[in-house]
């Protein structure tokens, strides 16, 4: 995986799935759409400023609510590559990993790091680094299972193979 | 080794004879749904898998029920990728316009969804299920797509939370009520990434309807599941519903939990949950006190859109009026459900009372159409969320109660106790 260096967006605890894409637009699935709406009712503006790269960093139980999988979608979408939070919802959390969104654990960088700082992310280590204030912090490991899912290019990837080889012997 | 109702579930699914929490398992699927939001992506993702059917015609269900009847071009043109999947795939449960119902109060009444079951649904709340003695746990449409496909889900297997409603339930209260004040313990993520397992003497009187409510908010409070382990009351409610085997599991007297919450319901008064979270409970006497007027009622929702939940709201609202410039919604959970409000005189109450019926659906719940709130607007709601823009508006407000409360609120054009119009 290579190494992410991108602007702080900075969002407070239990940031929801209607206010990271409103119900109101789920009549789309297409990716485009949903991130000209992404993260509308949390913060206005950040759809129109937000740069492919860019971090989303947030409180604890980021993407409670809905199973709507167009909320991470609309996040990568809008380009976000990662988002770093204490905690995430579990539907979430389960979405981002199937829809290859890069999410990080760290209650500490998730303190310590403020709006428009500049991070740089190792996600191989799991590091963290925040370049304005000059701290380093480490994300929790990825479980194993998920690592898995991820190196086999996400569940559909992960069922393919595994299908194929079901078929073929 | 003793197991709790969840961990037997989950293991007889996986077919191990025990399950820890923590144990990631690869378990069988009895019924795998979606709705015309989540179905789209989720179909898209079965096509990339290569497979040509869904794992079972008659397990895997498609409930276009959010955005219909259809509310735009967009909309219809979701809904349709349902309705041509379930033509080329042949499915038996996918459910029409002039059939279809909300999708958690739908399944159980059609006895589709039956204890003992293992159900992922690509709607967060699918957990209404456990009200039945099921596993039963909301995902996204990916993770749904491989179950179509497979009949097969990866889980961790969730560490449990144990409630204990004690005491007598006083007037006007509610299982909405129970959960509502549960949640407002528990906070928004208080029971993440585990199970809700709500239990006690409160709960084994409590009917079936109330229990749904329950365990619909389970999610709210961030849990995987809720369950109310299945007794004669469940029984009563499925016998004559079911057309397939079923399997009632409980936990051990010893079962091991990772908390135990007891809760004296005798004191509990109807809650109103203010906005913008369904952990800001509060009682319905602060809510009263503090004049909070309003401009529309919503009655209906998975959470409160069953027949008892219309038989209370119009025992209030019989001989009375909405208050002037008040939009009453009234929305039967499913056909079924509407054909015994007209059986029972209850459309005639609401029509006296200058509601407008609604068509089963989510609409307004989640601010999809058929009761959008305009900038500045507050409601009350008998539904489940009240995040900041969630029935319109990003600056319009939700207040969540139970149908008795929005049904006082409504004619009293704020929020109000039912003693006050009763």
């Amino acid at each position: 995986m290579n190494i992410i260096q991108g602007k702080v967006w900075k969002f407070g605890d239990d940031v929801d799935t209607d206010a990271i894409i409103p119900a109101r637009y789920l009549n789309t699935s297409d990716p485009l759409e949903l991130a000209k709406h992404c993260m509308e009712d949390a913060d206005i503006e950040f759809a129109g400023k937000v740069k492919v790269g860019d971090i989303i960093v947030a409180g604890k139980n980021f993407g409670c609510g809905s199973s709507r999988e167009h909320a991470p979608i609309a996040i990568k979408a809008a380009g976000v590559a990662c988002i770093i939070a204490p905690t995430f919802a579990r539907i979430f959390y389960r979405n981002a990993f199937n829809t290859g969104l890069m999410i990080l654990e760290s209650a500490e960088a998730s303190l310590a790091i403020e709006a428009g700082h500049e991070v740089v992310i190792n996600p191989a280590a799991g590091t963290i680094k925040d370049l304005t204030i000059g701290k380093q912090f480490t994300a929790r490991p990825i479980p194993e299972f998920m690592q898995k899912l991820l190196d086999d290019g996400g569940l559909i990837e992960h069922w393919r193979n595994r299908l194929s080889i079901e078929i073929f012997t | 080794m003793s197991q709790t109702i969840t961990e037997k579930i989950l293991a007889f699914h996986a077919g191990l004879d025990k399950v820890e929490p923590g144990q990631l398992i690869e378990a069988d699927v009895d019924i795998a749904l979606a709705n015309d939001v989540t179905a789209p992506i989720a179909i898209a993702e079965f096509e990339k898998l290569g497979v040509e059917k869904v794992f079972d015609d008659e397990r895997v269900l498609l409930i276009p029920d959010h955005f219909t009847p259809n509310k735009d071009i967009k909309s219809a043109e979701q809904a349709k990728i349902l309705r041509e999947f379930a033509k080329k795939q042949g499915l038996k449960n996918y459910f029409e316009i002039g059939r279809v119902g909300i999708e958690h109060v739908l399944l159980p009444e059609q006895g589709l969804v039956l204890p003992g079951d293992l159900i992922i649904g690509a709607d967060s709340h699918t957990c209404t299920y456990g009200a039945l003695g099921a596993f039963a746990t909301g995902v996204g449409s990916t993770d749904l797509a491989a179950a179509m496909a497979t009949g097969k889900v990866w889980l961790r297997v969730p560490e449990s939370i144990k409630i204990v409603y004690h005491g007598k339930l006083a007037p006007w209260v509610e299982g909405k009520d129970l959960i509502l004040h549960t949640i407002g313990i528990l906070k928004v993520d208080g029971a993440l990434y585990q199970a809700l397992e709500m239990t006690g003497e409160t709960i084994d009187t409590l009917p079936m309807y109330g229990r749904m409510s329950m365990a619909n908010m389970a999610i709210e409070a961030g849990a995987k599941n809720g369950i109310i382990a299945p007794d004669e009351i469940t029984l009563d409610y499925v016998r004559p519903r079911a057309r397939r085997d079923y399997t009632l599991f409980a936990s051990d007297p010893d079962a091991v939990y990772c908390r135990t919450i007891e809760i004296d319901v005798s004191t509990i008064r109807p809650q109103v949950a203010y906005p913008p979270r369904p952990d800001k409970s509060r009682s319905v006497d602060q809510a009263a006190a503090d004049k909070i007027e309003i401009d529309q009622v919503v009655i209906g929702s998975c959470t409160n859109g069953r027949i008892e939940d219309f038989r209370l709201a119009a025992s209030l609202l019989k001989g009375r009026k909405a208050a002037p410039y008040m939009r009453l919604l009234i929305i039967p959970g499913t056909q079924d459900v509407y054909r015994q409000m007209i059986k029972e005189g209850l459309t005639e109450i609401f029509l006296d009372a200058e509601a407008l019926i609604s068509p089963p659906t989510c609409g307004p719940c989640l601010g999809g159409h058929m009761g959008v709130l305009a900038a500045g607007e507050r409601a009350v709601a008998t539904t489940n969320r009240n995040f900041v823009g969630r029935m319109g508006h990003p600056e319009s407000e939700v207040y969540l109660s139970n149908p008795a409360v929005a049904a006082a609120s409504a004619i009293l054009g704020r929020i109000a106790t039912p003693e006050e119009v009763v």
